[in-house]
């Protein structure tokens, strides 16, 4: 996870608010340019709900951990600072796994253990270790906003093509007529990898920049 | 822009002797080596093989022109390695797979075996198998329904189911007949080795005829277009390890020849598992390559829970290929091979 938040991107200070916002959403986004949460991501993404029930989860957990480390980052120390981000991450996991028992039991299940692990989502703990403790609480709270729906947007991108092509539904609305074939492959983690690849691509292209007029085609 | 691979650089273990062979002229010799196991899938199973190969082909040719254009690359559908997929491909799948499935597998098989590698020669797994892999998993009830051989109206009429509408559950208008490996393993028959050899049994499209697919291999063989070390691994990994469990209990385990001769092991091995490029370089490496795929059939067939694992054991082999080669790292004359390495 090291390697990870010595890395992560840090807004540049002087960036204006909407830009910490977009730069979560969009430019940095935790699953498709950062490539982070692929536990997740891959494991909870084989319906649109799931993956939404997830992306919230882990965007609650964000807001909460991103302002009390935001508050405390002048009171924690240099030295035990990851074991104290651990330990406020877990605090609002445990709540967050606790309100969803509290809202669907069967929600619950379906999620498993991956809510437990939100704890050692890299998205949460380099975010408080890259932005978090060198920001202002206001500008915490935005960034862990743009990361998080960022991160909501990606599981339902995932959420939905796996639902569709694998029970021919989506959010439990049948979409497709009833004689469709179903793609078991895309229920199971073999899908989340074919998927996730292609929205990698996707989002390669989209983002690439125009290439430069200097450049000569062959 | 152009990463193609120089073609005056050649990478091989040496004498480094030209035997004038390109890519193209290799390729259309196993086409032809395919030809007679196509005939026979053509005879055993009627029109229906007939539309499923051609279907299979002209979709991996179409997939690999287009995504070449995609790409910015010249069209690399001349060298005929992508006819090979695609007539590979069709000849793996089950007699009267839907047409549209038939196009799926074939599309996968070209774009995220081959294309999305950089083309032939950057592939890792085999691209026919890539595609049928994802067909296994993604629709396990269609490919694992196999329509009988030899049916008396194989010549005038398809299997109904063949012609499901794009993306829709097809129906099996008859019943369908177990595989000599299903029928071993769910119902503990085994088929007749003579029956086997000849390919009088239902199975995959191109796997059921040992004999003519030897011949082919046979062919490729003795022209040196095919690395004999890595059928003759696989066949020993298969004939002592069945044999010795065949010795150990014969009620529990099949004989080596019926192992040999039944699903797709020899069409595998001589035709899937000899992927030139997804293959290992080294002599050693292609009998440990082969040992690896032989054990490996073995087991998934006998242990496992589905009764075929020829298509599982080479993509596994396929993704081991480069760190046997590197395993094997031949030692340059007149130097010592390190100690501690």
């Amino acid at each position: 996870m090291e390697h990870h938040t010595a890395t992560s991107p840090t807004a540049d200070d002087s960036a204006g608010d909407t830009d910490v916002f977009i730069t979560g959403l969009w430019r940095q986004n935790p699953v498709f340019v950062q490539v982070l949460g692929m536990c997740p991501t891959l494991a909870v993404t084989n319906s649109a709900l799931n993956g939404l029930a997830m992306g919230l989860a882990t965007t609650f957990v964000l807001l909460m951990s991103n302002t009390l480390v935001s508050l405390l980052r002048k009171a924690i120390p240099r030295q035990v600072r990851i074991a104290s981000y651990i330990l406020i991450i877990a605090t609002f996991v445990t709540a967050v796994d606790y309100i969803i028992q509290a809202l669907s039991l069967e929600l619950h299940k379906a999620l498993g253990a991956f809510v437990s692990l939100i704890v050692v989502n890299c998205i949460i703990l380099g975010r408080a270790e890259a932005f978090a403790s060198r920001n202002s609480v206001r500008r915490s709270l935005l960034d862990a906003l743009g990361m998080g729906l960022g991160f909501v947007f990606a599981l339902l991108c995932l959420g939905s093509v796996r639902e569709i092509l694998g029970s021919g539904t989506l959010v439990g609305i049948a979409v497709l007529p009833d004689g469709f074939e179903k793609w078991v492959v895309m229920l199971l983690p073999a899908g989340g990898f074919f998927t996730l690849g292609l929205w990698l691509m996707v989002f390669k292209r989209i983002k690439r920049e125009p290439p430069r007029a200097t450049e000569t085609q062959p | 822009m152009d990463e193609r691979p120089n073609k005056t650089l050649k990478i091989s273990a040496a004498p480094h002797l030209a035997s004038g062979a390109s890519v193209e002229r290799i390729m259309r010799n196993v086409v032809l080596a395919l030809l007679p196991t196509t005939g026979f899938a053509v005879y055993a199973f009627g029109l229906a093989a007939l539309l499923s190969l051609f279907t299979a082909t002209l979709t991996c040719v179409l997939a690999e022109h287009l995504l070449c254009k995609l790409a910015g690359r010249p069209s690399t559908v001349k060298d005929w390695s992508v006819v090979i997929t695609g007539l590979l491909y069709g000849l793996t799948l089950p007699p009267g797979l839907p047409l549209w499935m038939v196009c799926l597998g074939g599309l996968i098989a070209v774009a995220m075996g081959k294309a999305l590698y950089g083309g032939l020669g950057y592939n890792l797994f085999n691209p026919a198998l890539v595609g049928r892999a994802f067909l296994q998993a993604a629709f396990p009830t269609a490919m694992t329904t196999w329509t009988p051989a030899f049916s008396a109206d194989r010549f005038t009429s398809l299997p109904g189911s063949m012609l499901a509408p794009p993306f829709g559950t097809p129906h099996y208008d008859q019943i369908s007949g177990a595989t000599p490996l299903a029928a071993m393993k769910f119902e503990q028959t085994l088929s007749d080795t003579v029956d086997l050899f000849l390919g009088l049994t239902s199975g995959s499209l191109g796997e059921t005829c040992s004999l003519l697919i030897l011949l082919g291999g046979l062919y490729l063989i003795a022209r040196r277009m095919m690395n004999w070390r890595i059928p003759a691994g696989i066949f020993t990994a298969v004939i002592l390890l069945s044999g010795l469990l065949h010795l150990s209990d014969a009620q529990a385990y099949p004989s080596p020849l019926f192992m040999l001769f039944s699903g797709g092991l020899m069409l595998g091995a001589m035709f899937m598992a000899t992927d030139m490029v997804a293959s290992p370089i080294t002599p050693l490496g292609c009998y440990l390559y082969g040992v690896l795929i032989g054990a490996l059939v073995v087991v998934i067939r006998l242990w496992g829970g589905m009764p075929e694992g020829v298509m599982y054991a080479i993509l596994l082999a396929n993704a081991v290929s480069p760190l046997i080669d590197r395993l094997i790292q031949p030692v340059a004359y007149g130097t010592r091979r390190s100690k501690d390495s």
